[in-house]
């Protein structure tokens, strides 16, 4: 059998799943869902072993043919990021399944629109052509939007309204850019044929999308209450894939799409990039709340990924898509851990930090673990990927590149051992604090595992860095 | 040609206008408006200007225009139901402009989460 066929079950197991729970009575819902959860992220074994022999995997439905057919490929940095999706998903299902059961409002809505999300996420890691990732990553935002409002408060519904408002603002600077790529090459394709002909109006208009959806830099505005606020799992699984979606996106339209996009835009986006790494971690050393930190820990952590762009090598994609991995699951980590200390303490203000490691230890474990891979300290996932940029940059002898990864780690050094200094040494360690009932162990496992799979990664780095080392930069570099 | 010249330079401007509405409106519902507005921009490039690459009207654009259509009908009628639960929830339908105090703040001592903030966080899971 072709392994190809598998990529239909990766979109239409969370969609036929959803379908099925919104017409079954609210208490069925969760077990369907979490059936359709649990479903697609099998599909990934013999699709990793398929990737791994012959590199691209590509399906066409029912014979029609692109542009007006539907075509899908899985390449190895899609596979990657399926993979950190399906870990997340699953380390978060506990979690929702906690907080959304039957007797919740939200739960009605939550269940399909968590499988809605995946279809969404696992269709554009999968569209082969410009129009189709737009239709995957509009209904990726618009479930996105819709998880996010399941929390009723109002710091929530504003987030998640301006979330919607700047995500379609995007989305919309991104399918102009594709109307004018379809002008000037008459193909959708996103390797295109024709590339020259692409003029830079598109290019950009399609890369600025791109990096409002993703949250980069001077872009990012709705990301930290959007995060911040969004109920728990939910938080975890956006920050671990669905602005990491936009950003395979971009740089799948900077490598294959473009042919040969200018050394002035490239030097423009890495410096972008550079500011969002500082700024990000400055950001998030001020945040009065544990969830803002790690939600503008994202941006910071987001620039690194635009490095990819100057660099532009073969080792700095390696870096860049290790990274990638790394952060997802450790960033999703750190969120559930959040969320459950949201649930017991009734707030993630970081006054009431103080001598958590006695209280919750398996939270504070997985966020100190979490923190390693954001710095980057060896073995953690999150060194291979800096260390494989930092030596990209050092062959390409950018030296401002050198010391600004170099640097960063300090800096995300000073936000998470503020984090884990408040919690573990801070004088006035509360003996006595209105506790609420704590969350079944299984969560707090359930996250302190994927955190350990982040510094896992790191000691066994040769699947991926070999997967990602057949990847992406093709003309440009 | 001339005549095309006309219609993109309308999507250019018709997109302009809504992005400034996005940006500068307090209503919800106008920047809705102004997002329509954008969208029909969109529309209205994507049907002319493919068009001119040989005499005959090109289908794909049209396709990719009736799922547009779709979409946009789709995110504005969620966008409008998620409006009517904010203003039920804080009683007018416009978005703060000013940053969250409580995103602001100083690095422990005084913050932030309010009564407001463990009141959101309470109703969140009814």
């Amino acid at each position: 059998m072709n392994p190809a066929v598998l990529l239909v079950g990766l979109v239409f197991i969370p969609l036929v799943a959803a379908l099925v729970a919104v017409i079954l009575p609210v208490r069925f819902r969760r077990p369907v869902a979490l059936l359709g959860a649990l479903a697609w992220p099998l599909l990934l074994v013999p699709l990793s072993i398929a990737v791994a022999r012959d590199q691209t995997l590509t399906l066409v439905f029912g014979g029609w043919t692109p542009p007006l057919g539907i075509g899908w490929r899985l390449d190895a940095l899609g596979l990657v990021l399926l993979w950190v999706h399906a870990l997340a998903g699953i380390a978060a299902l506990p979690g929702a399944w906690h907080r959304f059961g039957p007797k919740v409002v939200a739960a009605a809505p939550f269940w399909p629109l968590w499988l809605i999300l995946s279809t969404g996420v696992n269709a554009a890691l999968l569209a082969a052509d410009l129009f189709n990732l737009y239709v995957s990553l509009e209904l990726t935002t618009l479930a996105a939007v819709a998880l996010i409002a399941t929390d009723d408060g109002i710091a929530a519904l504003t987030a998640a309204m301006r979330y919607l408002l700047l995500g379609v603002l995007g989305s919309l600077m991104y399918v102009l850019g594709v109307g004018l790529v379809y002008a000037q090459t008459g193909s959708l394709a996103m390797d295109q044929a024709d590339a020259a002909a692409i003029r830079d109006v598109a290019l950009v208009l399609m890369l600025t999308g791109l990096m409002v959806k993703a949250a980069i830099f001077p872009l990012h505005v709705w990301l930290p209450h959007a995060y911040g606020n969004a109920p728990g799992p939910v938080a975890a699984i956006m920050s671990a894939v669905v602005g990491k979606v936009a950003l395979v996106a971009l740089w799948r339209i900077w490598f294959q799409t473009a042919a040969d996009p200018p050394d002035l835009l490239a030097d423009l986006l890495g410096l972008v990039g550079a500011v969002a790494i500082v700024y990000g971690a400055l950001a998030a050393y001020m945040q009065p709340r544990l969830k803002m930190v790690i939600a503008w820990s994202s941006i910071s952590q987001f620039g690194f990924l635009m490095l990819l762009l100057p660099l532009a090598s073969q080792t700095a994609f390696q870096g860049a898509g290790f990274h990638l991995l790394a952060h997802g699951l450790a960033k999703a980590a750190m969120f559930l851990a959040a969320a459950n200390i949201v649930t017991v303490l009734g707030s993630d203000s970081i006054r009431h930090l103080p001598g958590l490691d006695k209280r919750m230890p398996l939270e504070a474990f997985t966020l100190a673990l979490g923190g390693v891979t954001l710095i980057g300290l060896p073995p953690s996932g999150g060194f291979t990927g800096k260390w494989m940029l930092l030596t990209a940059a050092w062959e390409q002898q950018g030296w401002f590149w050198l010391v600004l990864i170099a640097l960063s780690g300090l800096m995300s050094a000073a936000y998470v051992f503020r984090i884990l200094a408040l919690t573990c040494f801070h004088p006035a360690r509360r003996a006595v604090h209105e506790l609420h009932a704590r969350p079944p162990k299984i969560t707090s496992l359930a996250a302190l595992l994927l955190a350990l799979l982040a510094v896992i990664i790191g000691l066994y780095p040769h699947p991926a860095l070999e997967l990602l080392g057949r990847g992406l930069p093709g003309g440009a570099s | 040609m001339s005549g095309e010249v006309v219609f993109v330079l309308a999507a250019a401007a018709i997109f302009g206008l809504g992005v400034h509405g996005l940006l500068t409106a307090g209503h919800i519902m106008r920047k809705l408006l102004a997002l329509n507005l954008m969208l029909s921009a969109v529309f209205l490039l994507l049907i002319v200007v493919p068009a001119r690459i040989d005499g005959l009207p090109d289908p794909v654009p049209q396709a990719l225009v009736l799922t547009g259509i779709v979409i946009a009908v789709s995110t504005t009628a969620f966008a409008l139901a998620l409006m009517v639960r904010l203003f039920r929830r804080q009683g007018h339908a416009a978005i703060h402009p000013d940053v969250d105090p409580r995103m602001l703040g100083h690095v422990t001592g005084r913050t932030s989460a309010g009564p407001q903030e463990e009141h959101d966080r309470g109703s969140g899971s009814r």
